[in-house]
């Protein structure tokens, strides 16, 4: 900033000396010189440095979640011989997506849309992350735009990497690869600028259908959830599924990794306010209790169905609870996060337990019973439960305050989502299959994705 | 000379060995077992779905002992694995017709 603000005085000191005398021309630069340290000083003190700190280390959390959260939660609820081959399944989108976010999926998601298109997908102002500098943006007017553009690269990451606990244990890596780039660009780019984007379609702030989504029920939870339904419906089931037993191989693994998610989520709920302020610490003290009540909640419906509350029941609630309270956690109070989080918590219990076993698809992870029914519902009680007081940025109420409106647009923010992830999967899918086929081989199925895949093994324990 | 072979909890392992070095038994052999008697395992629930676990984590014993040491070891095994709960396990008591000592070709009771 300090080379171009230097650049325009030199260049518009020049034209004023070709224009005026000498004398004028140095009243003049004195002039300039003084307005651009009033403006040198106004974008300084626009920044933030609380909330710069503040956001980075959200961004940092939210990757955590990531690898390891992720990565161990899934890797531990896998059979051994396909550990290393799920959670390569979540670094992979790590490196990946990165790479294409900066080319241009913030531009697809963030930047303004063109014409007929800008409520659905971001342009190309900002490809190669051109004007994406440590000056404010258009989204946070105290943080540098990359600060922001790298906060949202890590829901980018996270969320296709969701997906892959629906297709865990059968799907080549090399379609996997090609098939989560495609729906990043497909369906989540899209999604994105609908609700945050600048002119989107569900866009609080103009948008046609103002939707509240405050840390991506519907961007993240329900377009992952959803797709991943789509895709285990598509693949689907894993061979010798349901007659051969095929429990996790590590809850132990799962455990560290759940309570990884919960940690992290702090950054994906509370990092959303964009600062660290007073809707900072709401969003915070709202997604806490709502992982805490859904946790309860699942235990119990565990506790009374099979006798016994599991470990993976709790943690599993736990994470029910977070994916419930994402939508909400900047519109609700804290009472409210706590009835979210127990509706969400014994809701996804029924869904992972019963309706999966009714239906008989193999959702071999509960990507969809968790975050797809999870989300879903959450940005129904979002809906619900808002209160115009607890964010005065958004100002919106929901329906138990007597904006009954507010949960149509929740559910019309929901239906978007479920149709864009349906449609867009399925073609997605379809396309791969036709190009590279998505499973592996019965006999590489047998062997295990570690081996037949990646040429390792997780575990080796006859190495002295 | 007497083989018994018991299987056995492997939390009463220890209990086991402790109570065979009082009854003035020397050689020990175990062995990781898995398997089940009547009863049938347990079973485990993961995410509503149930698992039936059949072939339980078991030690197996062996001891070879002089006929008058016999009973006692036995009597010493049965004591210190016994729980009262389903499965604690099972004796097997057999002839053996010789032991040799390897390092040195001592036969009979001697080799023990």
């Amino acid at each position: 900033m300090r080379v171009s603000a230097v650049g325009a005085l030199l260049l518009t000191a020049g034209s004023a000396w070709a224009q005026t005398a000498a004398t004028a021309s140095t009243e003049r630069i004195a002039a300039l010189e003084k307005a651009n340290t009033a403006n040198a000083t106004a974008i300084a003190s626009a920044q933030s440095a609380g909330d710069n700190a503040w956001m980075l280390v959200s961004a940092a959390l939210v990757l955590m979640m990531s690898g390891p959260g992720l990565a161990l939660f899934y890797g531990g609820l896998v059979r051994k011989k396909n550990i290393l081959a799920t959670m390569m399944q979540t670094f992979a989108m790590m490196a990946i997506i990165t790479v294409l976010w900066a080319l241009f999926g913030y531009s697809l998601a963030f930047a303004p849309g063109h014409g007929a298109l800008a409520p659905y997908i971001g342009g190309f102002q900002n490809v190669f992350l051109h004007g994406v500098g440590t000056d404010p943006g258009p989204y946070a007017a105290t943080i540098p735009s990359q600060t922001f553009m790298v906060y949202q690269l890590m829901f980018a990451i996270i969320t296709p990497a969701l997906i892959t606990g629906a297709f865990a244990e059968r799907m080549k890596f090399s379609a996997m690869v090609v098939f989560l780039i495609l729906w990043a660009i497909l369906v989540y780019s899209p999604m994105a600028h609908m609700v945050w984007g600048v002119g989107g379609l569900l866009n609080t702030t103009g948008g046609k259908f103002p939707c509240l989504d405050f840390a991506g029920g519907t961007v993240v939870h329900v377009t992952s959830g959803v797709s991943a339904l789509v895709t285990a419906l598509y693949i689907g089931k894993r061979v010798g599924y349901p007659q051969k037993p095929m429990p996790p191989h590590s809850v132990v693994l799962s455990f560290i990794g759940a309570c990884l998610l919960w940690v992290g989520w702090f950054g994906f709920n509370a990092g959303s306010a964009l600062a660290a302020s007073g809707l900072a610490t709401s969003a915070f003290v709202a997604t806490h209790f709502a992982a805490a009540a859904a946790a309860c909640g699942w235990l119990a419906a565990e506790w009374i169905r099979n006798g016994k509350p599991s470990a993976l029941g709790g943690i599993s609630g736990a994470v029910a609870g977070l994916v419930g309270i994402t939508p909400a956690a900047g519109f609700v109070t804290p009472m409210a996060a706590l009835w979210i989080g127990l509706i969400t918590g014994v809701f996804c219990f029924y869904m992972v337990v019963k309706v999966k076993n009714i239906f008989g698809y193999d959702d071999s992870l509960d990507a969809f019973g968790v975050h797809g029914s999870g989300g879903t519902l959450g940005a129904i009680l979002t809906g619900l439960f808002a209160r115009a007081f607890v964010n005065k940025g958004t100002n919106i109420d929901g329906f138990f305050a007597g904006n009954h409106k507010q949960l149509l647009n929740q559910f019309i923010g929901v239906a978007i989502a479920w149709v864009i992830s349906i449609v867009g999967t399925l073609i997605i899918l379809f396309v791969v299959d036709k190009l590279i086929g998505l499973r592996v081989s019965e006999e590489d199925e047998r062997e295990g994705l570690d081996i037949t895949q990646h040429g390792e093994e997780g575990y080796d324990w006859d190495v002295a | 000379m007497q083989k018994i072979e018991a299987v056995i909890q492997p939390s009463k392992l220890e209990a086991v060995k402790d109570a065979l070095v009082e009854a003035g038994i020397a050689g020990i052999t175990i062995l990781e077992a898995r398997g089940h008697g009547r009863q049938k395992g347990h079973t485990e629930f993961y995410r509503g779905r149930e698992y039936a676990v059949d072939l339980l984590p078991k030690i197996k014993l062996e001891v070879v002992v002089t006929d008058d040491m016999a009973e006692k070891a036995i009597q010493a095994i049965i004591t210190a694995a016994r729980t009262g709960r389903i499965g604690d396990g099972k004796i097997f008591v057999s002839k053996i017709d010789e032991a040799i000592r390897i390092r040195n070709d001592e036969r009979g009771e001697i080799a023990l």
